[in-house]
């Protein structure tokens, strides 16, 4: 910087603008300039204020809340936007607590998809899913940005099942083949002229997804979706929900029974480290919040009293553990993500040999769900015997790497719970997947957005997925593994 | 919907004033600038109008492209689910075979066609060349019925993608060659879709930008499809640029794969050669098989 010429320019100039360096002019006319500049700033006309507003905050008042960020929230975001019929319609604020999403189940899932379900309302999402997927830049291709490439590899599932299972994997084709979806079933002896490196012992019949099944990455797609409905409009705030503010009504039932009727005022939205909250007024709020939303109904204060108050959200987080192993002579391109009667399912991952592989532990033997620390034991103990019976090749492979995820658990019939609850008028479910919440996130975002803007289901009928089979205690069950 | 032609109105209205009353461009004495600087300022004020037009115009160029595809309902009520098969080919700009008869049906470059194809009523298709067509995997559902289809060829099909090679399973008896060349939007995940056809002899998958890895992706091509002749030319293979990239030199690539491969890749990848220069719609099917 000049300084000797600043300091012959002295005489002649007037003093520099402070903002400038200060190596322009001495130090007394800097100081002048600066009290002349903190004096027109306390004169009323400036912009300057003592207090600064803290640019994280969400806005005061929001038309809805989706309390989530992951996958399933931001697909609600995204239709919520798509199906409003006038420009920034519907105010939309997505609330997540960790946008580095260390914890999330969304981009630590193994990512596939596949329409082998017993349940026809469980199909017909994963199938929705897969045709969203199909045109995915027709959706959420935003202009004058890179198209979405979600590596969707369309390898399909291969599920495998006993004697005593057959009947039921037929009767499951069955439906399966009436809602649409395209799976064929072999016998031994086609599995093994397919898949020559399969051991079928003890198989006597397999499924086999011919297509729309086969993974793809969470992270891509989830990204996609953040980025179309940011595009379009939606909110997105990084903070904790931490209480809620409510009316309560007291109502009588047929039966004669008194009952709290809530109905949700505002979200108090905490910021992450920081004691600043911020309370959002809104008219309806999503919990798409995953792993933690029954936290979310305790704060309501659902879960407690009498009957069917007394019933709380059965959703709890489970850890599941994903390993990547790398078996050099393991089954090549053409590897399905295969599930093993035992519960074992492998994947191929990338073009060098490496593989996938978990398993769900025993009802009883579930780890702790307070950390996501891998146990390796857990491999050696339950994953890799079935491993090695399945594919003799795995009987060599060296583990590479391994991560823990959360499944947001339904503890009750391990579906989704979609709908509204009966004693919250504004608070709508779109949790508790068991797992299932990426593959079926496209089509679950549409059918909330037709609930809460058309006020029911117009595409898909997904009534039976609604939180009113819990109270009647009435479990929608898959006959199927995983 | 409604907003968009609210905001198109107001943007009407607004060029309207601009036409008739020249307004001072700046309050400042300075010159105003010329008139495709200030063409393009009063564009970037009105972004979200710009957005809009634009998505709009790739919006119906993809409706374009779906309505070409769509499903020949009607033709299939009228004269069945063959000639609605065959017509859409023509329509598509496409070439076809009958089964038993040699001639064939093409549509030439400004869409016209002979119509005697629909003397053969009921006959299946048994050669099909949709190279450097819009076909997508909607349009594959016109050819759905064909159980018979033995040749494919989607040269340069700039719709084509994975989700079109995985539907392809419905001729997995039939099948028997298969030309994917130069598709941009093919990748490695459609291709393991490929293992499902397993009446394939004759598979070209030369030049695909989007494949990575492209000599790893043939050797597994190879193990996947054992009886399977692979064609991949087109792609440089050589080190020093992390293998990949594109190049259009077919002989000196081939000569140089020769030399790492074992003895029955070598076989298939001269015979894969020869076998190139031959045209469309004159092979012999049965010299198809080399081991």
């Amino acid at each position: 910087i000049s300084r000797p010429l600043c300091a012959t320019r002295l005489a002649y100039h007037l003093p520099c603008n402070s903002w400038n360096s200060c190596f322009c002019g001495s130090d007394l006319e800097t100081q002048l300039a600066a009290a002349r500049k903190k004096a027109s700033d306390a004169l009323p006309g400036s912009s300057w204020s003592p207090f600064e507003a803290n640019p994280n905050l969400p806005p005061e008042r929001a038309d809805i809340v989706i309390v989530g960020g992951g996958v399933v929230g931001w697909s609600i975001a995204y239709w919520l936007k798509q199906k409003e019929r006038v420009r920034e319609g519907v105010r939309v604020l997505v609330v997540e607590k960790d946008l580095t999403y260390s914890q999330a189940s969304t981009v630590l899932s193994a990512g596939g998809i596949r329409q082998q379900f017993s349940l026809p309302e469980n199909i017909h999402l994963s199938l929705a899913s897969a045709h969203f997927m199909r045109n995915i830049n027709e959706h959420l291709g935003v202009l004058n940005e890179d198209p979405v490439d979600l590596q969707f590899n369309h390898s399909g599932y291969l599920f495998l099942a006993t004697e005593k299972a057959a009947h039921i994997m037929e009767e499951n084709y069955s439906t399966q083949r009436k809602a649409g979806a395209e799976v064929s079933l072999l016998s031994p002896d086609q599995l093994r002229g397919k898949f020559p490196w399969i051991n079928t012992d003890g198989v006597a019949l397999a499924s086999y997804g011919l297509q729309n099944e086969g993974w793809f990455d969470p992270w891509t797609l989830l990204n996609a979706f953040r980025r179309k409905a940011i595009s379009m409009g939606a909110i997105q705030c990084c903070g904790e929900v931490t209480d809620f503010k409510y009316t309560t009504k007291r109502i009588l039932t047929s039966n004669g029974d008194e009952m709290d009727l809530r109905r949700i005022k505002s979200v108090k939205v905490q910021l992450p480290g920081s004691l600043q909250y911020q309370p959002v007024e809104c008219a309806i709020v999503v919990n798409a919040a995953g792993a933690s939303s029954a936290r979310l109904t305790e704060m309501l204060g659902v879960g407690y009293g009498g009957d069917a108050a007394g019933t709380q959200l059965p959703v709890e987080p489970r850890k599941r553990y994903v390993y990547v192993v790398h078996c050099p002579d393991g089954p090549g391109l053409d590897t399905p993500f295969v599930i093993d009667y035992s519960g074992v399912y492998f994947r191929r991952e990338g073009l060098g040999g490496n593989y996938i592989a978990g398993t769900s532990p025993e009802e009883g033997e579930e780890p702790d769900a307070s950390n996501l620390e891998v146990d390796h034991q857990f491999f050696e103990d339950k994953v890799w015997p079935s491993l090695a019976h399945r594919v003799p090749a795995f009987e060599k492979l060296k583990v590479t790497s391994a991560w823990a995820g959360f499944y947001d658990y339904n503890t009750f019939d391990q579906n989704a719970i979609i709908g509204t609850h009966p004693l919250v008028t504004n608070m709508y479910f779109a949790t508790g997947f068991s797992g299932h919440g990426l593959q079926h996130a496209p089509a679950a975002g549409r059918s909330v957005a037709e609930l809460i803007l058309d006020g029911n289901f117009t595409t898909l009928d997904l009534s039976g997925l609604d939180f009113r089979r819990i109270l009647a205690r009435e479990p929608m069950l898959e006959r199927n593994i995983v | 919907m409604s907003a968009a032609f609210m905001s198109l109105r107001r943007c009407c209205q607004r060029s309207a004033l601009l036409a008739v009353a020249k307004r001072p461009w700046s309050s400042s004495p300075a010159p105003s600038p010329p008139l495709h600087t200030r063409f393009l300022l009063f564009l970037a004020q009105r972004f979200y109008d710009v957005e809009m037009l634009l998505s709009w115009g790739h919006r119906q160029k993809r409706m374009a492209i779906h309505r070409r595809n769509a499903y020949y309902g009607y033709t299939k009520n009228l004269y069945g689910a063959d000639i609605a098969a065959a017509f859409y080919v023509l329509s598509l700009k496409g070439g076809f075979r009958y089964v038993g008869q040699s001639e064939w049906f093409r549509a030439d470059r400004r869409g016209k066609f002979n119509w005697d194809f629909l003397n053969h009523k009921d006959t299946l298709l048994e050669e099909v060349n949709m190279s450097h067509t819009v076909i997508n995997s909607g349009g594959l559902g016109n050819l759905e019925g064909q159980t018979s289809l033995r040749t494919l060829s989607l040269r340069g099909c700039p719709e084509v993608d994975d989700w079109f090679l995985a539907g392809l399973h419905v001729f997995q008896d039939s099948l028997k060659e298969l030309d994917i060349s130069h598709c941009p939007r093919i990748t490695v995940g459609g291709l393991a879709a490929l293992r499902n056809l397993k009446g394939l002899r004759r598979l070209d998958v030369s030049s695909l930008p989007k494949v990575s890895s492209p000599g790893l992706v043939v050797l597994l091509l190879e193990e996947m499809l054992p009886q399977c002749q692979i064609v991949a030319t087109g792609y440089d293979h050589s080190l020093g640029q992390f293998g990949g990239g594109e190049v259009e030199g077919q002989r000196e690539n081939e000569s140089r794969r020769s030399e790492e491969k074992t003895p029955r890749t070598v076989l298939q990848l001269t015979a894969a050669s020869e076998n190139c220069r031959g045209k469309m719609g004159s092979y012999n099917k049965d010299t198809c098989i080399f081991w």
